[in-house]
């Protein structure tokens, strides 16, 4: 490909859209498009259906059970899934775990991890940051101390998307106090039922229940748990957060909550015209277009180098930021175009049959949207160390 | 920065003092995690009229102190700061305000009881989606000596438990406000509802559904040119006043995170040693003052009942709901993860201040009123 995708690709785009068309349930995308949270059942009703097309472990070599496609089919796949409202597949197994294990792990390891994520047997969740160790993930102090046959792990992790759900947890764990704090880092697959393992929930601003508090008190982990060496889990950790993120934009997603905007503000009336013709409201959504439609250039552009052979390095940096402050805006649009439909508050809106809304559909919840999204120019690296990141490898700085 | 004369700097003082001891950011959590309707502390709202705060627009001979409209700002300011959740710009500012212009016994008999605290007045103006107070549906009919109203308001802050409400409807063609008592007006009908909105901000909010409510003769209070001209005072006034509350919200989102970014440390350091936070927390610095003049000025014009009021008011507004997006979104993002938590406060600021960048109209709509009546 150059910046359009080949015959080959389109026509891949075609099978991807009519997948989609007969196996989402309109209901799920409906809930979805107004922004609606899919509850563990809905998501894993979706890699079920994705798993038995062969389409979960997209990215993975066949001899895993993959599809083995290359980063542009991917990228089509996800482009569609977010253009059609599909929930995204959830990352931690297939797309965080699997590759560490395919390229780190044992064989007995890969032997009985990855067909468990693929069918669906065990949920994963991430255990990275900590209270003192954010931005400055390399700090973090959760010990794993050698007795015998185990790991015996005490400390605390934070931020642990769905951990309320997971079987396991793949963690970051200090092994050893000597060097380099990136020197004394192991990766460790911890079975969530263990004794001292403690779940607490964090709510989140719009009130909503993704992330949690993980304690560890002497939890113990069998040694074959380990991954790859110990003290060199932080180069497995950093193979985890730049593997293939060509589409840490999620142009998709922009697109399509875009045109959503774009019909809510074409139904809401301002002085009996449409908001869409309101000045000032219709050049912010001009300039987030405008915005989208360069980001969208780009991530081809990156799509072609990888393809050509490159590996992302701070591209991924620069699609992070841009992706993430456009998603951002979007949502903001969105809220504002709802005026004062989007302040009512509703926790029980994500119960089956709640029908007590003020307001059309797209309020929602849009104002849930526009402050659970704030976490997108925080997470996954904040965007100041994204800068940093491009300082530093784009510029020398 | 603050230049106060002596009487408005006393104000302040007990004013801050007060508000951080008893109805500070803890206080306003408990009420959201009580998750009552009223959503504020019928005791401290005696208190606070104690403190002489609910007459400080009103006229000695009527129980209040005449401090004026800055006065108020200031008070509303520390609100803010605090998240306290009172009755105060419902009733102490614009219903006072329109009980100012109407005069007469409503306003001797009204404005003492606002005074000691005894009463809460509403004000019902808006009907859906954004404020637009000169284009009212909800109708008045004359029906022999009296009035059959009907309409849907919505969104009446400190409407639930509220002893009067000021209902804006169409009457003949021209703008009236009516003085009822909801609970008179729904007894023993199905015709007419008060209902409680929870929005984002944990406030007290109402639905108001008014279909052939009698009303007596004396329910009119003010029609035609006095109806607007009470309606557009009290607008004017009470948009600063949410301005400066607004503004007290993004002064203590900024000095909490000041304090986030000197304790904070990653790599080593301090957070607050990285120059691009400090850059931008020097943009946030300038922008806090800019609006802190802009505030000030447009109340001393309408204690000075100055032609340039409306202006100012209108552009306060638009400047504040700016300001108030970058301050809570900044305060978020600079304190990280934590910043997106429910236990922080942060989170109650921004959402505080996303209602009030809706309530009596958000940036656009003054910016456009700008362009419009001014030629800017």
């Amino acid at each position: 490909m150059d910046l359009n995708f080949s015959a080959e690709e389109e026509a891949f785009r075609g099978e991807v859209q009519a997948f989609l068309k007969e196996k989402l349930r309109p209901e799920l995308s409906a809930k979805m498009k107004l922004g609606g949270a899919p509850s563990k059942a809905e998501m894993e009703e979706w890699h079920a259906l994705l798993n038995d097309r062969g389409w979960l472990a997209n990215h993975w070599p066949k001899e895993y059970g993959g599809a083995g496609w290359a980063p542009v089919k991917k990228f089509i796949f996800e482009l569609e899934s977010e253009l059609a409202f599909a929930p995204r597949i959830v990352p931690f197994g297939v797309s965080m775990l699997a590759p560490v294990l395919i390229k780190y792990g044992s064989d007995a390891q890969k032997k009985y991890w990855l067909p468990r994520i693929l069918d669906g047997s065990d949920w994963w969740c991430q255990g990275y940051s900590e209270p003192g160790a954010g931005s400055d993930l390399a700090s973090l102090k959760t010990s794993a101390v050698r007795e015998g046959d185990h790991y015996i792990v005490n400390g605390q992790k934070a931020w642990t998307t769905m951990a309320q759900h997971a079987d396991m947890i793949f963690c970051l764990v200090r092994t050893s106090k000597e060097g380099k704090c990136q020197e004394g880092i192991s990766f460790l697959l911890i079975d969530m039922k263990t004794a001292g393992i403690d779940v607490k929930p964090v709510i989140t601003i719009e009130g909503g229940h993704e992330v949690n508090e993980v304690f560890f008190t002497d939890v113990k982990v069998p040694i074959e748990n380990l991954v790859g060496e110990e003290n060199i889990g932080w180069t497995y950790a950093k193979y985890l957060l730049t593997y293939e993120r060509t589409n840490i934009a999620g142009i998709g997603g922009s697109i399509a909550l875009l045109g959503h905007l774009k019909q809510a503000a074409q139904k809401r009336k301002k002085h009996g015209k449409p908001l869409l013709d309101e000045p000032y409201f219709a050049a912010r959504v001009a300039r987030v277009e405008i915005a989208l439609e360069n980001m969208k250039t780009t991530n081809l552009r990156v799509l072609a180098d990888v393809a050509a052979g490159g590996a992302p390095g701070a591209e991924s940096s620069l699609l992070k930021i841009k992706g993430t402050v456009i998603y951002q805006e979007l949502t903001s649009l969105m809220r504002r175009a709802m005026g004062a439909y989007a302040a009512p508050y509703f926790p029980e809106a994500a119960d089956e049959g709640f029908n007590g809304q003020v307001g059309p559909d797209e309020a929602l919840h849009a104002a849930e949207d526009y402050f659970n999204h704030r976490k997108l120019s925080i997470f996954g690296g904040s965007n100041e160390i994204q800068r940093n990141i491009v300082s530093k490898m784009m510029l020398g700085l | 920065m603050e230049i106060l004369i002596e009487d408005h700097q006393m104000l302040l003082d007990s004013a801050t003092g007060y508000l951080a001891k008893k109805q500070n950011v803890a206080a306003f959590r408990a009420l959201r995690d009580a998750d009552e309707p009223l959503g504020y502390d019928v005791a401290a709202y005696k208190q606070m009229a104690d403190l002489g705060w609910m007459g400080l627009v009103l006229p000695e001979e009527h129980g209040g102190s005449d401090f004026g409209y800055r006065a108020a700002g200031l008070i509303a300011e520390q609100m803010g700061r605090n998240l306290t959740a009172m009755p105060f710009v419902s009733t102490a500012i614009l219903s006072v305000t329109i009980l100012r212009e109407v005069g007469g016994e409503m306003l001797s008999e009204w404005g003492m009881k606002i005074a000691m605290g005894e009463c809460v007045v509403a004000l019902a103006i808006d009907e859906g989606v954004k404020h637009r107070p000169e284009q009212i549906k909800t109708q008045a009919v004359r029906d022999g000596d009296g009035y059959l109203l009907s309409g849907d308001k919505t969104f009446i802050a400190d409407g639930m438990g509220a002893d009067r409400l000021i209902v804006s409807a169409m009457l003949e063609g021209e703008l009236a406000l009516f003085w009822l008592d909801p609970l008179e007006a729904c007894f023993g009908t199905s015709c007419c509802d008060l209902a409680p909105q929870r929005l984002l901000d944990h406030r007290n909010y109402a639905n108001f559904h008014i279909k052939n409510c009698r009303l007596n003769e004396n329910a009119l209070i003010a029609k035609g040119e006095l109806a607007e001209r009470a309606l557009t005072k009290a607008l004017c006034v009470a948009r600063v006043v949410v301005a400066a509350e607004q503004l007290g919200m993004a002064k203590e989102c900024a000095a909490r995170t000041v304090e986030y970014l000197n304790t904070r440390k990653q790599f080593g350091v301090l957070i607050g040693v990285f120059q691009t936070l400090q850059h931008r927390m020097a943009h946030l610095y300038c922008e806090l003052e800019q609006t802190s003049s802009l505030v000030a000025q447009a109340l001393n014009a309408i204690d000075e009942n100055a032609e340039t009021a409306e202006k100012l008011s209108r552009a306060a507004k638009a400047k504040v709901a700016k300001l108030g997006r970058l301050a809570t979104e900044e305060a978020v993002q600079m304190h990280g993860g934590i910043g997106m938590t429910d236990e922080l406060d942060l989170g109650l600021f921004m959402k505080r201040d996303r209602v009030l960048a809706e309530f009596l109209g958000d940036a656009n709509c003054h910016i456009d009123w700008l362009l419009r009546e001014q030629n800017i």
